[in-house]
């Protein structure tokens, strides 16, 4: 028999709401402590490195003199390489978590796939840098390309947009599948009518932050051999000339972001690293604006389905 | 009364396993169903209604291997529904189905209703529209929403959802329409209103439905079969089978005594 007097069930609300409390204060603690150093790190960089930045920062090359130095190369190698990367690990990553989710058969062979993506999107990117190198640039023959770093980045993504495709996906309700094969939809009608469109949002969070991460990455193109000295851009996509266009960009070494910064870093003098600062600031201003784009489409999407 | 026969379950047995051995859900089940009439589907829960409903769509290949044994057979095609020759897509392009939760697709309620004719590549758009209107005025929704044929379906009340659900399985013509406990996720006035679109459907479509409620098939419907534990153990007019049933099994079902 339950002691259900009056005395005790007071006393035992008292404790669980001082439980509630404690809680609270232990949540709100960490949660400060992470934002307190987060908060110091961009501070001392942004202090750094915000008075560096300038039009001719975004518009030179590196150079011997620190004062003379930009980013230009990498930040066009960056925008470069993401593409690339983009190309291939989007509809890749996106056809193979549908296929997953619709089309494979659900057994242990799946599970066995699925189990294999979640631990990939786990291998660190070192791993991946050192299998492109052994695949991509000396197998393939592809030098140290931007195709190389796009395939080489592509690859360190692709489990997180097949995983990020599939949750997406399982958030439509099967009656929404039913509906459309009761009307005698094939699987291909149901995934472009309805499966894609309805978690377009998803998808699409997913590929953004899948982007952001590639950005950053730094340890696999030092692998693959991103070159942190670059003066000059790769070949322009168009010309004036036939055949007007040109696929050598691809072919073209290049660096990034990540990796001129790690070259300013390690240079003795200090004004390089006042450069390392201001390239930090533009390279997180980079993945920000990709974060907050994440969060607007998922906001947006958010919205407009409710089953 | 007399009507042509349109479609026949010759001693179907169904399993969800192909592999199993035991008890099948449905356990040789013969039936037919009249054509432009309403023939409920009662019993106990678990009975196997749904699963005898979802056949007549071949819905269950949608989730891999199950096992149909016996026949249905359409008419006046002759064409048996569950042979292995049969593409279910074809038989889902000839019967339409509603479901127990209404289920439009988070569109326009126009588009909802197209849908159907999209799939079967057709494309002029005035015939669409006439289709459209047409369906829906079957539904009897078409005076709520013949100004707001764009605005979202998910917009739309219960009762509402489940009128365009069934304008959207009317647009495609069917020969056939299931209906899965249509009114069960539904008010008594959104009730009432499916009942009745129920009864005026019927002089077009050829209707089986399957209830819960009795009361509702006793009003809605021309025949009843009653299953029990994978069986049919009764078919008839519904007249008879609710006034005068044969089986002692149907006559406490009706009466209350167990399900
Ligand atoms: N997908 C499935 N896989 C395996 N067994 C199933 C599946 N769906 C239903 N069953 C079983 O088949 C039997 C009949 O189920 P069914 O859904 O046809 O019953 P029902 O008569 O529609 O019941 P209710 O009135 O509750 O909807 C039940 O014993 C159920 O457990
Ligand atoms: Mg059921």
């Amino acid at each position: 028999m339950v002691d259900q007097s009056q005395a005790r069930l007071m006393k035992q609300i008292k404790f669980l709401k001082a439980q509630d409390v404690v809680f609270w204060f232990v949540g709100l603690f960490v949660l400060a402590g992470a934002f307190l150093i987060l908060f110091a790190l961009i501070y001392d960089m942004a202090q750094t490195g915000i008075p560096r930045i300038n039009q001719e920062f975004f518009f030179n090359f590196p150079s011997r003199f620190a004062g003379k130095a930009g980013i230009y190369a990498a930040w066009v190698g960056s925008l470069c390489v993401v593409l690339v990367t983009a190309l291939l690990a989007i509809p890749l990553g996106v056809a193979t978590g549908v296929y997953l989710e619709e089309y494979a058969p659900k057994g242990w062979f799946s599970r066995l796939i699925e189990l294999n993506i979640l631990n990939l999107a786990g291998v660190p990117s070192i791993i991946y840098g050192i299998m492109a190198l052994s695949l991509f640039v000396y197998q393939f023959g592809l030098k140290q390309s931007i195709l190389t770093a796009g395939m080489t980045l592509g690859l360190l993504i692709l489990p997180i947009i097949i995983v990020t495709t599939r949750e997406a996906i399982r958030t439509i309700p099967n009656h929404i599948r039913e509906a459309s094969y009761a009307l005698g939809a094939t699987k291909w009608q149901t995934v472009s009518s309805h499966i894609i469109p309805y978690s377009f949002g998803g998808i699409m969070t997913g590929v953004v932050i899948a982007l952001s991460r590639a950005i950053g990455e730094t340890a696999p193109l030092l692998t693959v051999g991103a070159v942190a000295f670059i003066a000059f851009l790769p070949t322009a996509p168009v010309m004036a000339t036939a055949p007007y266009v040109s696929a050598q960009w691809l072919m073209d070494p290049y660096t990034v972001m990540p990796i001129q910064m790690f070259n300013w870093i390690s240079r003795p003098q200090e004004e390089f690293h006042v450069n390392a600062a201001a390239a930090g600031i533009v390279l997180l201003s980079m993945t920000l604006v990709l974060n907050a784009l994440a969060i607007f489409i998922r906001y947006r999407f958010r919205k407009k389905y409710k089953w | 009364m007399v009507k042509n026969i349109k479609a026949e379950v010759k001693n179907l047995t169904f399993s969800y396993d192909k592999a199993s051995t035991g008890r099948p859900v449905l356990n040789s089940v013969s039936l037919p169903v009249h054509e432009k009439s309403v023939t409920a589907l009662i019993g106990p829960s678990g009975c196997g209604k749904t699963t005898l409903l979802r056949c007549f769509n071949r819905m269950h290949d949608l989730y891999g291997s199950v096992k149909y044994e016996g026949k249905i057979i359409l008419q006046p095609s002759g064409f048996d529904i569950l042979s292995n020759e049969v593409d279910p897509l074809e038989v889902r392009m000839k019967v339409g189905m509603v479901f127990q939760k209404p289920n439009p697709f988070p569109k326009t309620i126009y588009e909802n209703v197209a849908y159907g004719l999209k799939i079967r590549g057709i494309k002029k758009k005035s015939y669409i529209d006439d289709k459209v209107e047409d369906s829906l005025k079957k539904a009897g929704l078409w005076k709520e929403v013949s100004d707001r044929l764009k605005a979202s379906a998910s917009a739309l009340s219960g009762g509402q959802q489940q009128r365009l659900c069934i304008a959207r399985a009317l647009a495609t013509e069917p020969e056939l329409l299931l209906l899965d406990e249509p009114t069960s996720a539904l008010d008594p006035i959104s009730t009432a209103h499916i009942e009745e679109l129920v009864g005026e459907l019927k002089k077009t479509v050829t209707i089986l439905m399957v209830t819960h409620n009795l009361h509702q098939a006793g009003r809605a419907s021309d025949f009843t079969a009653f299953m029990y534990l994978g069986d049919l153990i009764e078919f008839g007019e519904s007249s008879q089978v609710f006034t005068n049933p044969k089986e002692e099994k149907t006559e406490n079902y009706i009466t209350g005594r167990f399900g």
